[in-house]
């Protein structure tokens, strides 16, 4: 099920951003703030107005790790893999929340509730593992504490007049 | 207010620095991606509050900061101008040490203790994490608020600009840079004057590119996220000045999108000086005009190599392509272009301030100025150090990294990230410079330094970068997009305990085949960290090999869980266990099932008693 896409707002984006070819990369990043996602028919729009080929658009789309062509999930987890992280544990909190919630990193749950990424260094490296939960930086992070994470998140859309999480937690 | 001349700028100086008073007491918070990680808002909303309910905001201050470099004791608080540091500060302490500031006293049991004899070490300079680093960029950092650019000229800041605008003289410019000596601090280290000079010589046409390189992908580096976040005017004022010096006419900061605060930060730092007049037409009522925006990367490795970054600026696919020509003849869309690491650009007001001769005055020969590491892994002190060039591994490590954060020893580090190689702890007494490093196989690249300890098993480490590579290799030449893949393979048998001896021949082959055949940096050093590990350690190699064992503990295939005699039974890891794996009675010894047990590690990390072993 494909997201409605406005071209207007396309184009007020393409405007915003876009002179001489520059600028694509930062068109795809709104459009994905956008719509959580570069949904194809955005992508042929963005085609269409810059006069570039569709091949070199969904090049661009799918060269760089951070853009999506799959919806997201409501929450978004993201597990760091740079190196301090990795000779600290990372991997093992990877898989401890790819157990958790059922999905490899890389996936949305059924649901569409969570999204499992990974990333290859926030440069937070003197606090690993990290584990960035919907923008929260949470520092040293294991199996347990991963475990919390997501219950929390959990409970949070259980009960959606509560008080928003603190924006910063060190586990 | 846009000030239209230097004098006009002059007169906002000289009422800034009047409107200083040294003796009201400054608490300084850092507050970068790292300290809000670890709570730093909750400690400047209790310093906030402090100030008000003790009536104490006319004597202490609170200022807001970027990261200082200590992050595995933030939150902090650091006292100015008294410079007391308090590391691991609760929010409940804040208003004892507010109240101690206003009246010039110091909280003894809060400060660092030393290691030995627990004797309290107020002063952050005397503190061994610090007493030995030349902080020149990073202390910096503790002046400045990073969203006002009216702090950052207080500090002193833009001073260095104003010189080189007033005295309006290019080649003078150039050759102060020349004779720093400073060499680009992404890696390569390249002469930074020289490339200037080459960018000045280059017909004007229809203009010229200067682009800082803020895309800092080798993981576990994070200077210059600490830099962009913490000061980025530095950077401004290092790329204006290059602007004069050059005759560049449009600048580029072309920065990682996994770092929100420092793209925040950019952004208001342009805004401010752009209103300030010191960026557009006419900078400062001069006859230079120059003007810098934000480029967003979005998640590619290989585009901080200078060719891709430039591809990905001009909006397509980050492939690199083949040199010459050179990006300072033909660059983005054609034009000349002067592309600089962050550190770089932020070395640059410092030599113009202090003047060539007494920035080349700190290093080694030929290895310039300080550089800051971010020492990371398995060391005690964690943390971003600045350090002048040429101080052994050895004084790193030990003297101010504290040494081990485990009870086993160090063993390596490695610098250089993918790109880089492991330095074993027998040669520690090396140098750190761009040229003992590559003599030992290794490369200085933008300066992570990741320590191992004896629960790091090198061959993992050697495939995780493998793994990178392979993720990141762009793949347009063959032997780097199937080479990386195929080394990742030999590496992934040899750490499941599948691999042969012959796999490390043409481990050793293949390493070669692809650095001898790839176009850019990523491939042609992407065998480093698998050479200098066989270099060192192929013992290790072998241990995997022949006797099917990994000696750290690491590789999951080679390893097994047991519970030993000091279990007494307490269920914490049969409560933790996944795989329902952990069985036992009550205050009995509980026993793994070796073929259920998946080794998430989850019952060590419960286990209180060290009872659980891996074997």
């Amino acid at each position: 099920m494909e997201a409605h896409v406005d071209e207007q707002e396309i184009r007020l984006i393409i405007n915003r951003h876009y002179s001489n070819c520059d600028g694509l990369i930062a068109v795809l990043e709104e459009i994905q703030t956008s719509y959580g996602y570069l949904p194809e028919s955005a992508l042929r729009m963005v085609a269409d107005i810059t006069g570039r080929s569709m091949v070199d658009i969904y090049g661009v789309a799918t060269f760089y790790r951070s853009f999506s062509l799959q919806p997201r999930g409501r929450h978004h987890i993201c597990v760091c893999m740079g190196t301090a992280c990795h000779v600290r544990g990372g991997p093992m909190v990877a898989e401890a929340l790819e157990r958790q919630l059922g999905i490899k990193a890389g996936e949305t749950t059924v649901d569409g509730e969570f999204t499992l990424e990974t990333v290859n260094c926030l440069g937070a490296c003197a606090l690993g593992p990290i584990v960035v939960a919907d923008g929260v930086y949470h520092s040293k992070v294991d199996a347990a504490a991963a475990k919390k994470l997501v219950e929390n998140l959990e409970a949070e859309q259980e009960q959606p007049e509560s008080e928003p999480a603190a924006a910063v937690s060190s586990l | 207010m846009r000030l239209n001349s230097l004098e006009a700028f002059a007169e906002l100086r000289a009422d800034l620095f009047n409107g200083m008073e040294d003796a009201v007491r400054t608490l300084v918070i850092p507050a970068g991606t790292c300290g809000r990680a670890s709570g730093a808002e909750e400690v400047i909303q209790a310093a906030r509050k402090a100030l008000l309910q003790d009536g104490i905001a006319d004597s202490v201050r609170v200022r807001v900061t970027g990261c200082h470099g200590f992050c595995e004791m933030e939150p902090s608080i650091l006292v100015l101008p008294d410079g007391v540091f308090y590391p691991r500060v609760k929010p409940e302490d804040v208003e004892r040490i507010a109240l101690a500031a206003s009246r010039s006293e110091i909280v003894e049991e809060l400060v660092w203790a030393d290691a030995d004899t627990s004797a309290p070490i107020p002063l952050q300079e005397d503190i061994p994490f610090f007493k030995k680093q030349r902080r020149a960029i990073l202390s910096r950092s503790e002046r400045v608020n990073p969203e006002d650019i009216e702090s950052y000229i207080a500090s002193g800041g833009y001073a260095a600009l104003f010189k080189v605008l007033e005295r309006d003289d290019p080649e003078w410019v150039i050759g102060e840079v020349k004779a720093s000596g400073l060499r680009g601090r992404g890696g390569a280290g390249f002469p930074t004057g020289m490339k200037w000079e080459m960018l000045a010589k280059q017909p004007a046409g229809d203009g010229k590119y200067l682009v800082c390189n803020a895309d800092e992908g080798d993981p576990g580096a994070y200077m210059d996220r600490s830099v962009l976040e913490g000061n980025p005017h530095i950077i401004l004022e290092g790329m204006l000045i290059a602007a004069c010096a050059t005759g560049a006419t449009e600048g580029i900061i072309y920065v990682r999108n996994e770092y929100p605060l420092a793209i925040k930060h950019l952004h208001l730092a342009l805004e401010q000086a752009r209103e300030l007049g010191l960026l557009g037409h006419n900078i400062l009522g001069t006859d230079y005009s120059f003007d810098i925006r934000v480029v967003r990367g979005a998640g590619a490795f290989v585009c901080g190599e200078e060719t891709a970054l430039i591809r990905s600026i001009e909006g397509s696919m980050g492939e690199p392509r083949q040199r010459p020509p050179f990006p300072i003849q033909r660059g983005i869309h054609g034009k000349p272009t002067s592309i600089n690491n962050v550190e770089t650009w932020a070395n640059i007001p410092i030599i113009l301030e202090q003047g060539a001769e007494l920035f080349a005055s700190v290093g080694a020969e030929r290895n310039s100025g300080t550089k800051i590491f971010s020492l990371v892994g398995k060391i005690k002190n964690t943390g971003l150090v600045e350090v002048p060039m040429g101080m052994t591994i050895q004084e790193i490590v030990y003297d101010i990294g504290g040494g081990p954060s485990g009870d086993s020893n160090i063993k390596a580090v490695q610098t250089g990230g993918p790109s880089g190689g492991c330095i074993p702890a027998s040669r520690f007494d090396l140098p750190i410079d761009y040229d003992s490093l590559a003599r030992a196989g290794s490369i200085m690249g933008s300066g992570g330094m990741i320590v191992m300890d004896g629960r790091t098993c090198v061959v993992d480490v050697a495939r995780y970068f493998m793994g990178f590579l392979k993720d990141e290799s762009c793949g347009k030449c063959f032997t780097c997009r199937k080479g990386t893949q195929r080394m990742y393979e030999l590496l992934d048998d040899i750490s499941s305990g599948k691999g042969t001896v012959e796999h490390l021949d043409l481990l050793e082959k293949l390493a070669l085949v692809v650095k001898d055949t790839t176009m850019c940096g990523l491939g042609q050093t992407s065998a480093n960290p698998v050479l200098s590990t066989l270099r060192y350690f192929r013992e290790e190699y072998l241990d995997h090999i022949e006797n099917k064992r990994c000696p750290a503990g690491v590789c999951k295939p080679l390893i097994r869980y047991t519970i030993n005699e000091n279990c007494t039974g307490c269920r914490a890891c049969a409560k933790n266990c996944p795989a329902d794996a952990i069985s036992g009675e009550r205050k009995q010894r509980h026993v793994i099932d070796a073929e259920k047990c998946i080794k998430c590690g989850n019952c060590l990390a419960a286990c209180k008693f060290n009872a659980v072993e891996v074997v």
